[in-house]
């Protein structure tokens, strides 16, 4: 006989996930080959980057998406439409504007055939449980943003589900709101006072994710893989400024920096227009070079505290510091952002110094800036259209990054002085405005 | 934005999908004037209220009037709910269903009423129920449309993350419907449906009183009252007309309109407090008054407890994510082959009944008629233009008396001046002035409006430190003009150019020819040809006349008004 508290609950079976790119026929991976369980009692984070198919994977366990391939069960059933033993907390709490917080939490049982007294009493309970009494008759209009995030978990917890998803939910709440929240979701949890079984979350902050699960799962980016599995055997509650906590810290960061971009960085050349660039200003790029280069960092800081004095979640800051690494201006060490010598020279420049460095490094190290320049000189009328280049792009992507890419090659050829666009006519060309 | 077009949005140019909704459109009405045709002489004599000029029948002409639009306002929400959800929710029904509620958005309805009455009084034969549904439904093809277009893209833009709740909490169609895709869109719906409105009441005056041939029908209502007065020249009871008219007017956006937009704020999503937020007096006395709220709590219940049935909507074609891609692509040709066909035939139709009393001399001649009408719309607007747009920028940028002239324009976009024609004609028999130029003025009398208004809004909506820049940086006269604010209310300004160009094409066929005692007054152009040929019941001559102006309101419409509005919401919206 199976323990009890170690029944697995949630079974995703070798799930992947494709797209069809623009021509319809190619069809790119989003999630590759995902394999993962849940047991009773934990709370396990699917941690990664922005784009790496998280969100997509909680959607396909949630019944929302299909996979292409793969199958999901909960409690040992598959699951083929709207699952039943899940509830989904979301990150922009998507409460419907016109019905108030007791309609909001109770048109889930409604809908689904609990008569209308069972339905208030649970409603007010989930209400109660999560610290919303008194707000029953508020609209969201008039909430907070913590106070709608908390219709959304008693919005959850009134279907009585077994497992809690939970789409990155405190990531647009401000600081001090989202760390209130998540005590008191943790507390709720540890005393036993939700309905639930297990709560599988995804997050894109690190310390979220050691503050809260019990095992972490990393997701590497394009496509989504699981690319390590992080156990968390931290007591709780869990103090931040715990020694072992930086350290597990620091080790995710290193995890997440080195694994999925060095390789791909090495072959930036070989990949080729295959590249896809982050959005990223050359104003942010030279503020972090300068920001290293400062004391207390004097050429090398460390990614958390980095992020943490800017401010910064790791989709602010990894894709300016994979850039820089592209750009050969700084790369990654463990934990930590370094400035290349390049990198160094660049803190002392003057702006046009700065400019031509940019230029320089963006064509020797961006396969696409370098196709648009050859192009530029191959043609006689050194003008060529963007729907060129973004039609070969989307050989390689979706049409989102294929468009993202384009933009950052632009910024960085303008400020570069590369080359000239013109965006009414979107067209290339190497004339400027006299 | 709840004032854009809602269908301007839409790509520009004409393809082969507007042949088609074109064609199945113009063959549907050639269908109707064809197997009604042999009424169409004699037309089954009602018995005629006989409408007396007396002022104390005002309130009861009021009355009937402001029912028939309530009536359609019915309709027109039944249409909406039915027609922009199958065109949302199938694909292979909105490959139809859009273009066709495209091209209808540019048919002259008003030259096809001779049709819908000659239609509706046989289905009720000697009796005025025909005339009524003829009446309300000219009015309905005024509001349907737009209110129909705005809703689709509603549905179609329905947030991800609501649709996930209401996916992930198992509602039904029905539940998923009445929770979540008609509250969304209801602010945008009723936005329109105000806005619709204001051209339903020109639809109102003029089907009331119609002549088809022989037959004169007339309807108790401020517009046969208004005929009637115009036949006499009788100008106390124009006037008193126009009275009643305003207060009908007044009464409807106080008492039914503002308590709605007001109530439906609660419906938009932005999860933003402040913006501007409407307020209505009626509303507040509603909502705050205590035996109201009680009496109304049931009856909110109750509907709850309904939108809340667990009923699974008829999935009308499977949905394609399930499907085999193959098969699919196989039922896609099998149903583009369908509608071609239908489309073919439809168009084979219509030509063949065109062609039984039309000749290609006269297509021609309707051609050059429509280029004139053409040329008077457009030169009217660029008029109305130069006109109202400074003097609306003015107004704008003066919030004092943006906030106290903005509802007058509306109130006089709203009002039908087609009230006014026959007055305005005596003016023009009085001093002998030539109708071609002068009967112009009419056609936008009632539009220009419109543009006013939207340019208020435009310009009060002008950003305070943009005005402030400008000032500082010393830009002024000209260069202040076309760099500064003219760029800012682009936007506004189109918005409301289309709807005054859609409506001066209708105005068009009411104000090209016009009647004042027993003096016609006729101005060249497509309008007075359709009208002309309206009072003669020559039907072939009608659809030629309706087809031609379609045509050429739908390419105006495409090549002009698209272009710029695409480009000003690419590039000037703020």
């Amino acid at each position: 006989m199976l323990d009890p508290a170690t029944t697995t609950l949630l079974n995703v079976d070798k799930v992947s996930q494709t797209y069809s790119t623009g021509s319809g026929e190619s069809r790119k991976p989003v999630l590759e080959d995902v394999s993962m369980s849940l047991r009773t009692g934990e709370i396990v984070a699917l941690l990664g980057r922005s784009g790496c198919g998280k969100s997509t994977l909680l959607r396909i366990i949630a019944g929302l998406q299909h996979p292409s391939e793969g199958t999901v069960t909960i409690s040992g059933k598959p699951v083929t439409g709207p699952a039943e033993d899940v509830a989904m907390v979301f990150q922009s709490f998507a409460l419907f504007p016109w019905l108030d917080v007791l309609d909001n939490v109770e048109i889930g049982p409604r809908a689904n055939g609990v008569p209308a007294g069972e339905t208030r009493e649970r409603a007010l309970k989930a209400i109660d449980t999560i610290g919303l009494d008194g707000f029953e008759s508020a609209y969201p209009k008039e909430l907070s943003g913590g106070m709608r995030q908390r219709v959304g978990f008693a919005r959850a917890l009134v279907m009585q589900p077994k497992i809690l998803l939970m789409d990155e939910p405190f990531s647009a709440l401000d600081v001090l709101t989202a760390e209130t929240l998540r005590t008191d979701l943790l507390d709720l949890w540890q005393e036993g006072r939700m309905p639930i079984k297990s709560i599988l979350m995804v997050t894109h902050n690190i310390e979220e994710a050691v503050l809260m699960a019990d095992r972490i799962l990393v997701l590497s980016s394009n496509p989504g893989r699981i690319a390590s599995e992080i156990p968390v055997t931290l007591p709780q509650p869990r103090d931040r400024l715990d020694p072992p906590f930086r350290a597990l810290v620091d080790q995710i960061y290193a995890l997440m920096t080195q694994r999925p971009t060095k390789p791909a960085v090495r072959e930036a050349a070989a990949v080729g227009l295959a590249l896809s660039l982050p959005t990223v200003s050359t104003n942010s790029l030279a503020g972090m070079l300068e920001e290293i280069s400062a004391p207390p960092y004097n050429g090398k800081a460390d990614l958390p505290h980095l992020a943490d004095s800017l401010g910064f979640e790791i989709d602010d800051l990894f894709p300016l510091g994979e850039t820089l690494q592209l750009l050969k201006l700084a790369d990654f060490e463990e934990a930590d952002i370094k400035l290349t010598p390049l990198g160094k020279r660049f803190v002392d420049m003057d702006v046009d110094q700065r400019k031509k460095l940019i230029g320089e490094q963006a064509l020797a190290n961006i396969p696409l800036a370098s196709h648009i320049k050859r192009v530029l000189d191959e043609r006689p009328s050194h003008r060529a259209p963007a729907s060129r280049f973004r039609e070969e792009l989307e050989d390689y992507m979706s049409e989102d990054y294929a468009d993202r890419t384009l933009r950052t090659v632009i910024n960085l050829g303008r400020y570069g002085e590369l080359f000239a666009y013109d965006e009414d006519a979107q067209t290339f060309s190497y004339e400027n405005p006299e | 934005m709840l004032n854009t077009i809602a269908s301007a949005g839409r790509r520009v140019l004409p393809n082969q999908w507007d042949l088609i909704a074109f064609a199945a459109i113009m063959a549907v009405l050639t269908a109707i004037a064809q197997s009604y045709h042999g009424i169409s002489a004699p037309l089954p004599a009602a018995n005629q209220p006989v409408i007396s000029l007396d002022y104390s029948n005002l309130p009861y002409y009021a009355l009937r009037t402001a029912l028939r639009m309530f009536a359609a306002l019915f309709f027109s929400l039944v249409f909406t709910f039915t027609y922009a959800t199958l065109a949302a929710k199938s694909r292979r029904w909105e490959m139809v269903l859009i273009p066709v509620l495209d091209i209808l958005q540019s048919v002259p309805i008003l030259g096809f009423l001779s049709f819908t009455v000659t239609f509706f009084l046989g289905l009720f034969p000697g009796n005025t129920v025909g005339a009524e549904l003829a009446a309300i439904f000219a009015i309905f093809t005024s509001q349907a449309w737009n209110m129909a277009f705005a809703f689709y893209q509603s549905l179609r833009t329905v947030p991800r993350d609501l649709e996930e709740v209401a996916r992930g909490l198992r509602l039904t169609g029905w539940q998923k419907f009445w929770q979540l895709e008609a509250p969304f869109a209801m602010p945008g719906l009723i936005w329109n449906t105000m806005m619709s409105m204001s051209g339903g009441w020109f639809f109102v005056v003029a089907s009331e009183a119609i002549t088809v041939g022989n037959t004169t029908i007339t309807l108790p209502g401020v517009g046969s009252y208004i005929a009637k007065a115009n036949d006499e020249g009788n100008w106390s009871a124009i006037g008193a007309a126009v009275l009643t008219m305003a207060i009908v007017i007044l009464l409807y956006d106080q008492l039914l309109f503002r308590p709605i937009v007001a109530w439906a704020d609660k419906f938009r999503v932005e999860l933003t407090e402040g913006q501007e937020v409407s307020t209505s007096w009626v509303l507040n006395i509603l909502q705050r008054t205590n035996w109201i709220r009680t009496g109304f709590r049931p009856i909110a219940a109750g509907l709850r407890s309904i939108s809340l049935l667990p009923i699974r909507l008829p999935r009308i074609l499977p949905a394609a994510k399930e499907e085999n891609l193959e098969s699919s692509r196989v039922l896609d040709a099998i149903w583009i082959l369908l509608i071609l066909a239908v489309a073919v035939w439809a168009a084979w139709l219509t030509i063949q009944y065109i062609a039984t009393g039309v000749s290609w001399d006269e297509v021609g001649h309707v051609f050059v008629l429509t280029v004139y009408t053409l040329i008077r719309v457009f030169l009217l607007i660029v008029l109305a233009s130069v006109i109202w747009v400074p003097i609306s920028v003015w107004i704008g940028l003066r919030p004092r008396w943006a906030e106290a002239i903005q509802p007058i324009a509306q109130f006089l976009a709203a009002f039908p001046v087609n009230l006014l024609f026959g007055a305005a004609v005596s003016l023009v028999l009085a001093y002998n002035l030539n109708p071609n130029i002068w009967l112009s003025f009419l056609i936008i009398f009632g539009t220009q409006w419109y543009i006013v208004f939207n340019v208020i809004g435009g310009a009060a909506a002008f950003p305070n430190d943009l005005e402030e820049a400008a000032e500082n940086f010393h830009i002024r006269g000209w260069r202040w003009w076309w760099q500064v604010i003219l760029p800012g209310v682009l936007p506004f300004y189109v918005t409301g150019a289309i709807t005054a160009s859609g409506g001066s094409w209708n105005a068009s066929i009411v104000a090209e020819l016009v009647k004042w005692k027993d003096h016609t007054v006729v101005a060249q152009g497509v309008g007075s040809y359709i009208a002309e040929n309206t009072d003669k019941g020559d039907f072939p001559k009608i659809v030629l006349g309706v087809a031609m102006m379609s045509i050429f309101v739908t390419v105006f419409n495409r090549l002009f008004w698209r272009q710029l509005y695409a480009y000003s919401e690419r590039r000037l919206r703020l």
